[in-house]
This record gives structure tokens, sequence and C-alpha cells, in this order.
């Protein structure tokens, strides 16, 4: 049995070139991977069967059960939100704009990038583990022998639920936030409630709401389509579904965040 | 008919499988013999066409499988039924849900056959009753028989044990040795168990191969392979501290 010989050794900057270049290469593999996963996915949300109750399944685990901690986070950021920029708008005597401006933050901004933060650390990062666990201890590729396909069950079922219930949840995190800066700015600040719905009603127009629309609603695909792709891949034991989770949770943050970035540039 | 032709993977730099060689003739019980960490689970999951060779082929009833995909190669899979090393029940369904799961999702049966033949199939493993339990609540010999019942079920014609009894007491490992083979007299699946168990497979093995570095380095009936003249064969089948073979 003959081992391969080793390379001769070569200079620095061929080396150097050479780790760059190998470096390139896994990532854009990479990458690649990570889009034909959801390329798959995508692809098998038109291939029937459709599987159902994974799917109700899937809204309970993503969806229902973040409500509690949605409506928690949105009453307080409204509150935040209505308590500084009452402070700062009354510096320049306009807290008429109070509430527009509570309105617009959240809709356009705050609403989908907290909820989708939250919902990250809430049902993304449980998604991750459960799929890692069910890597490691071969329950997909006990599906798979089945000829069943694990995307069908496990990856379709959480991208659509992510679809479905990111933009509801990001609805119902404004319309509390904004009953969380009325607490604040009319109950307890004693701004008169007719200014702060009324003007709301002057500067919030449709092109804000559909902003904070496709924002939550590509959220919702980022962080079901990272955090399942991360459980997906996981490495080995226990230590690899613990990775996983982290960097699933960490990445869907980031992307979050840059693609808010992106988006706001781009939409109206 | 299974057939492993010049078998060769890698994973990194580290050489599993190097040329390994095997036929598995229908309806015969093949078991797989070797160390721990020898590649055994590797080349099982070569035959399901769970991970792809660097070279060689794995031909299965006529057709190679080696680059079958899709659909063509679920129709393969159809035939097969797999009992995993750790037994791969899914812990989000009960035990009846688990066995009940491939007719559920395979065939079109009505729900009063399948849990007929779901409670059949839990009855002949010895869990009658059980089917309400979650799989985290049962014992690990009991999470062994559910994966056998969950991978019968569907009468398949090739079934693979990896490790079926590897933990388990002797009266647990002889009661699942006596499942498989009176399973297997009933439906003439063939099998492909891999297994540590000496001598308790000679008693149920049509034949037995030693997988060691990566070849398969003797086959045979249980006789001839107890009666090997290869001094590794010999050493892993007397379970010797000192010979050929070294502590991994
Ligand atoms: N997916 C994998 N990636 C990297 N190495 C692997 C993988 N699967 C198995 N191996 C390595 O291959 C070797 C054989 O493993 P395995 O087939 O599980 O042994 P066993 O004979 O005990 O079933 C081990 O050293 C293991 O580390
Ligand atoms: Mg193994």
């Amino acid at each position: 049995m003959s081992e391969p010989a080793a390379p001769a050794p070569q200079a620095l900057p061929v080396r150097l070139v050479g780790t760059v270049g190998a470096v390139t290469l896994d990532v854009m593999a990479a990458l690649g991977r990570f889009g034909a996963f959801l390329g798959d996915a995508v692809a098998h949300l038109f291939i029937p069967p459709f599987k159902l109750r994974q799917l109700l399944d899937r809204i309970h685990f993503i969806g229902f059960r973040s409500l509690t901690i949605v409506i928690l986070t949105g009453a307080f950021t409204g509150m935040v939100l209505g308590l500084q920029v009452f402070l700062t708008l009354s510096r320049f005597g306009s807290e008429a704009f109070l509430g527009p401006a509570v309105a617009l933050t959240l809709i356009r901004e705050l609403g989908p990038v907290l909820c989708a933060l939250i919902v990250t650390g809430r049902a993304g990062s449980a998604l991750t583990a459960e799929i890692g666990i069910m890597r490691i201890s071969e329950q997909i590729d006990a599906l798979t022998v089945m000829a069943l396909n694990p995307t069908r069950y496990l990856v379709v079922p959480p991208i659509v639920a992510g679809l479905l219930t990111f933009p509801l949840m990001t609805a119902l995190f404004d319309v509390v936030g904004i009953f969380g800066g009325y607490l604040v700015s009319v109950e307890l600040l004693g701004l008169s409630s007719g200014t702060y719905f009324g003007e709301m009603q002057n500067f919030v127009d449709m092109t804000d709401i559909m902003t904070g629309f496709w924002k939550a609603l590509s959220f919702g695909v980022i962080v079901s389509w990272v955090c399942t792709y991360k459980g997906f891949h996981c490495g080995h034991g226990a230590e690899g579904v613990a990775r996983a989770t982290t960097q699933a949770v960490v990445l869907s943050s980031v992307l979050i965040l840059v693609w808010d970035y992106f988006l706001g540039s781009v939409l109206p | 008919m299974i057939r492993v032709e010049d078998l060769h993977r890698a994973f990194g730099g580290q050489r599993v499988l190097r040329g390994l060689t095997l036929q598995v003739a229908p309806g015969e019980i093949m078991v797989v013999i070797g160390r721990s960490g020898g590649g055994k689970s590797v080349l099982l999951k070569h035959l399901l066409g769970l991970l792809r060779p660097d070279s060689g082929r794995v031909v299965v009833n006529g057709t190679d499988i080696t680059h079958l995909r899709g659909p063509a190669l679920d129709r393969i899979r159809e035939r097969y039924g797999v009992v995993f090393q750790g037994g791969a029940l899914f812990d989000s369904m009960s035990v009846f849900d688990n066995v009940a799961f491939p007719l559920r999702e395979k065939t079109r049966l009505r729900s009063r056959e399948i849990t007929g033949r779901v409670e059949e199939k839990l009855d002949q493993v010895g869990l009658a009753g059980m089917g309400h339990k979650n799989p985290a609540e049962i014992s690990g010999g009991m999470r062994k028989r559910v994966a056998i019942a969950r991978a019968l079920v569907t009468e398949p014609e090739v079934v693979f044990f990896d490790e079926p009894t590897t933990g388990l007491d002797p009266i647990l490992v002889n009661t699942i040795h006596h499942l498989i083979l009176g399973m297997h007299r009933k439906f003439r699946f063939t099998a492909v168990m891999v297994s540590h168990e000496i001598p308790e497979i000679f008693g149920i093995a049509d034949r037995v191969a030693m997988l060691h570095d990566g070849v398969i380095v003797e086959q045979g009936t249980p006789d001839v392979i107890q009666g090997s003249a290869n001094p590794i064969v010999q050493q892993f089948v007397r379970g010797d501290v000192e010979g050929a073979l070294r502590p991994a």
C-alpha cells in the first residue's frame, strides 16, 4: 500500500494564490449548495403531493407559538418609541406628528425587522436543532430510503409557513406597537387621542404598508431557508447540531439586516 | 440480487472502502462482520444510494444504481426495508405512527387496513399494546424492535440491518435474532446485516463476509468462516487481543 508522494514545496506567493483560490472555490461551492437547496424546495412547492399536515404543524410552530413574544416585544417597542419620539418632537413643539412617526417607523422598519429577529431566536433556532437532530439520528436517511423526499417533508412546510406567518405576525407587531405608543403618549403624557390617530391617517399610505409587507414576506423565506439549510447540513454529534443552530441564528440575523437595508433602498 | 464491484470510497484523506467486492444472492441472509469504524455502515449506505462511491459499482437486480437518482432510485428503494444503527425512529411520532408511516405515505390502503397491519407487526415483534408510546419513552431494545417492525411492514424484498442487536443484553440479542429469522422464513426477503454478534450470527447467517481494511477478506458459510485459515478472521472470531489485528 503506497501513500501518495507529498507535493514538492512551493514558493510562498504560489501557495498564497493556491490558498485564496481554494477558499474562493469552497465559498462558491457552499453558496451554490445554499442556492440549490432553495431551488429544490421551490420546485417541490409545485410538485404534488403536498404535505398539508406538516404545513399546519409548522404554521403552529413558527406562527402561533410565537404570538406571545411578538405581542410582548411589539408592545414594548411601541411604548419605547412613543416615549423617545415624544421627548424629541416636543423639543421642536411638533408632538402632533408623534402618531405618524411611531407608525411609520414600526410599519416600514422596526416591525418587520424586530419581528423577524425575534422569531429567528424563538422558532428558527428550534427548527435548525430539530432538523439537525433528525440528520444525526439518521431520521432524514430513513425518510430518503423510504423513497420519501425529505425536502417535501422538512423544508417546504417551514418555508411556506414562513411566507404565510411572517406578514401576519409583523402586522400584529405593528398594531400592538402602535397601541403601545398610544398608551404612553396619550394615556401617560397627555397627547390627544385624535391627534395621535388623525395625523397617522394623513401620513401613512399604502406604499408604506406594502414596503413592510414585502420585507416581512422575504424575511419569512430567509429565516426558514437558512434555518432548514443549516439543520440539514449540520455536522456530527451534539456539537454539530449546536454549531449549526448558532450559525443559523447568526446568518439569519445578518441576512435580515442586510436584506432590510437593500429593500429599504430599492422599495419606495 | 445485489452485486458490489470494486467499490472505493474515501472521506477526506481517509480511505474507508478500498476495492470492495461482494455478492448477495436472492433470499439469503448475508452478515457482514468487521471491526467498529471499519466501514460497514458506509458500505450499507452505498447499497442504499445514500453515499456515492469514488469508483466502482453497485448493481441491484440488474440495475446499476451507482449514479441513479430521483424517481429511478426511489423505485429501487421502494423494495427496501432498512433498520438503521440507532433505529432512526421519528421522535415526533408515536410508535404506532412510526410503523404506520410508510404505509400511510406510500400506499393507498384504508386507515382500517393500516391499523390492522401495524398492530399485526407490533404483535410479531412482541410490542402489542405499546403503539401509543413515544420513541423517547421506550427502552433501546424496544426501539430496535419498532425499527424492525417499521422496516418490515411494507413487506420489502431486501432488508438491511445495521447492527440490530448492538448494546442489548444476551437474551434480547437472541430474541431479535429469532425475530429476524422467523420473519425471514415467512417473507423470504434478502437480508444484508451488519453485526458484531459472534458467535450468535453463525446461527442465523446463510453466508458471512468479513470486512477489513476496506475489502472483504473472507466470505462463505458460517462453517467456512469459523474454519478460516486467515489469521485476521481467526482472531476476530475468537476475539483475541494478540494477533494481526491491533486495537484501533
Ligand atoms: N459522512 C462521513 N464523513 C466523514 N467520515 C465518515 C463518514 N461516514 C463514515 N466516516 C468514517 O468512515 C469510517 C467508517 O465508519 P462506519 O462505516 O460508520 O464504521 P462501522 O464499520 O463501525 O459501521 C469511520 O472512521 C468514520 O469516521
Ligand atoms: Mg456502523
